[in-house]
């Protein structure tokens, strides 16, 4: 087992026996889920909806080349750079030299998971820049030195108390429990470093090709401030990101928000299409965007794989995957966690080192189901783990279901094995659940049924 | 009509009573009902473990035994969803292609068969509790499978449906219970807990795989709760 997996195991034990953490995020997600209902009924239609996103995408991710520089034309013709990034480290290098380039010292940043992808924070800090978290939830872990535990809701799993903790101890401001009042201390630390910021940085959502422009959405208007107010501002997102229309937007945005959030439509959504022009009041007097590869080229090549690329990270499989549910999102240890995690980062950071998140799943197809551009999320954590067998089997497993073939596949073969399983099946009491037990992953929570006097198989025999 | 049955490993050796009321509800129905001696298997372990050359060892020879078959009713949703959704894939590009894509359609579970095929949804029979009904993942999702079963619970005289309050998945998973035993353990807590809320004598489900999993949990935490499969309300007794 790799390292990660070893972690995972052990962190996923600990947290599905905890009925706190249970109970938390089961709070946690249940008004969401009242609202995402509620918004998914305003759909004329949602599964056609869901029908004509998936579509949408794979139009787009079919001809991602082609979208791609049509993309990067229209951002180009109004002023922007653009930098394409092969791997993280020459993102994080791009950015990084950027921001050197301005002699900036403090850079303000809105939520982008592509951002924790490359562990963009970690590089700018490294090379001695100061960077603040404006959106609300990141914020705050960004204060507790914690990873998102969910790609939307960053901070789900913080009670109000804690986070009053948190600011108590950071900002020594932290008047009451009352989110309200807590939203205001930290706008006001915020806005302080809005107008001291030389650059602002922000992930997108989708990127337009048609008109060359990058969509963000947001609720608290933090990425806006992130955007406008700084001299210079970068935005970084994955190549995956492109739609083929502006009019694309019309079906996408409701549908992110609403599966995202539970919401119609989110709070803020802005188009920024290039730096402040000749005659503008307002705007960065630079724009860079940077486009992640990181592997993702690799998962388009993957025909079988390709659609994991359609994903617009609204989080809609996390909120109901009962694996997510129970072991949180900290346990997955890796940017995206939850089913699409499951599919992708075996791809994007090597399959051996992470399947144990492609079989962490009891393929319930909850997921699949819940997807808005209909990835069929299970089976593709099915294919990754015919992947990593093939590559690299396990000996004992290849070995056991070899040996069980004939067994299964003879009529003496599958007898014998029944009159020893109930020989078996009287001696297992006195090993039952120790060490010593076969099935102990399974007694040690659980009885096994006891197997019948008669099988149907024997019962058949009699009334030949 | 020659319905061909289709047992599954556990069912042929912890719940012989699925398989033989299954068999007792289609002769009384006036069909007749066959079953091929070899095949205990689908494969499934081996496939969603990742060892498809190996699950293709198993899955051979049920298409094999089931290739004639007019009609097979198979005793397990997530057997099902393996032979109807998984054989195509499993067996893409070798020399089976054609028979797994052909047996797919003659497939059936057990109360899709009755209800979507044979047109039955009323079998006389009488079970005087209040019952909740537990969707296998396979069968809802891969299968789509939902009224049916509800369909046949409702003609079932004396007999109350209280649903639980959300569909969520047992845990069993197959090989994934025992390789994340915790987290498949948590799951079925959190399944009991719900259908304990509808205040139900029984669990009812069409497919035993998930009922081993939540009776199992549920006799080592001393839950008075029982769970039995759709087939052995339904049979005549």
């Amino acid at each position: 087992m790799s390292t990660a997996a070893v972690q995972f195991k052990s962190d996923a034990a600990r947290l599905a026996a905890d009925l706190r953490h249970r109970a938390l995020i089961h709070t946690a997600l249940s008004k969401y889920e009242v609202k995402r209902d509620e918004m998914k009924a305003r759909f004329q239609d949602w599964q056609g909806a869901r029908t004509l996103a998936a579509a949408r995408k794979q139009e787009a991710v079919n001809h991602l080349d082609q979208y791609l520089e049509q993309f990067v034309r229209g951002l180009e013709a109004r002023g922007t750079k653009v930098h394409w990034a092969g791997n993280a480290q020459r993102a994080r290098d791009i950015i990084v030299d950027i921001v050197k380039a301005r002699n900036a010292r403090l850079i303000v940043k809105s939520k982008a998971m592509t951002a924790e992808e490359i562990h963009l924070n970690e590089a700018l800090e490294h090379a001695g820049f100061e960077v603040v978290e404006t959106d609300l939830g990141e914020f705050i872990i960004q204060l507790r030195g914690e990873a998102p535990y969910h790609i939307v809701f960053p901070a789900m799993h913080l009670l109000r108390g804690e986070i009053r903790q948190t600011f108590a101890e950071k900002l020594h401001d932290a008047p009451s429990d009352n989110p309200e009042e807590l939203t205001m201390v930290a706008r006001r630390v915020l806005r302080q470093k809005y107008m001291q910021a030389d650059v602002g940085i922000t992930g997108a959502n989708f990127a337009v090709a048609e008109t060359g422009m990058v969509s963000v959405t947001e609720n608290e208007g933090n990425a806006r401030l992130t955007a406008a107010l700084p001299r210079t501002m970068i935005t970084l997102l994955g190549i995956e990101k492109v739609v083929p229309r502006l009019a694309d937007l019309a079906l996408f945005l409701p549908m992110l928000a609403t599966v995202g959030a539970g919401q119609l439509i989110s709070g803020y959504n802005t188009m920024y299409g290039g730096p402040r022009q000749p005659g503008e009041a307002d705007g960065p007097e630079e724009f860079h965007v940077v486009l992640l590869d990181n592997n993702r080229t690799a998962l388009l090549a993957d025909a079988e794989q390709r659609e994991a690329l359609h994903c617009i990270r609204c989080g809609a499989c996390l909120n109901v995957c009962p694996i997510y549910r129970n072991v949180g999102g900290h346990t997955y240890n890796t940017t995206y966690p939850g089913p699409i995690g499951g599919v992708i980062t075996p791809h994007l950071r090597g399959l051996q080192e992470w399947k144990h998140l492609s079989y962490a799943s009891s393929l319930c197809g909850a997921c699949a189901e819940a997807c808005p551009v209909k990835i069929a999320l299970h089976h593709h954590l099915l294919r990754n783990r015919r992947n990593s067998a093939a590559a690299r089997p396990s000996f004992w497993q290849k070995l056991a279901f070899k040996a069980f073939a004939p067994v299964a596949n003879h009529r003496s073969l599958w007898k014998l094995v029944t009159k020893g399983g109930r020989l078996g099946q009287r001696l297992h009491p006195l090993i039952k659940a120790t060490p010593l037990d076969p099935a102990r992953a399974w007694t040690r929570t659980r009885d096994l049924p006891p197997i019948a006097r008669q099988s149907f198989k024997e019962w058949w025999q009699t009334r030949l | 009509m020659t319905v061909t049955l289709f047992i599954p490993c556990f069912v042929d050796l912890c719940y012989p009573q699925v398989g033989i009321s299954m068999v007792r509800i289609l002769e009384k129905l006036g069909h007749k009902v066959v079953c091929p001696e070899a095949p205990a298997c689908c494969g499934q372990p081996a496939f969603n473990t990742g060892y498809w050359h190996e699950s293709r060892a198993v899955a051979v020879k049920v298409l094999k035994q089931l290739q004639d078959a007019e009609v097979v009713a198979i005793a397990s949703g997530s057997c099902g969803a393996m032979i109807k959704v998984f054989y195509p894939e499993l067996f893409a590009g070798t020399e089976h292609e054609a028979l797994a894509r052909s047996l797919a359609p003659r497939c059936y579970e057990f109360s899709d068969l009755l209800v979507s095929k044979l047109g039955v949804t009323d079998l006389g029979a009488r079970f005087p509790h209040k019952v909740t009904f537990h969707d296998g993942c396979h069968s809802l999702r891969e299968l789509h499978i939902h009224d049916a079963p509800r369909r046949l619970l409702a003609k079932v005289r004396d007999l109350e449906l209280v649903e639980m309050r959300e569909t969520v998945c047992c845990g069993f998973g197959g090989t994934f219970s025992a390789k994340f035993p915790a987290i498949s353990t948590a799951m079925g807590e959190v399944k009991i807990s719900l259908a304990e809320q509808t205040q139900a004598e029984y669990i009812v489900s069409n497919d035993s795989s998930c009922l081993m999993h939540i009776q199992g949990l549920m006799d080592r935490q001393h839950k008075p709760t029982k769970t039995i499969h759709l087939a052995e309300i339904l049979a005549p007794s």
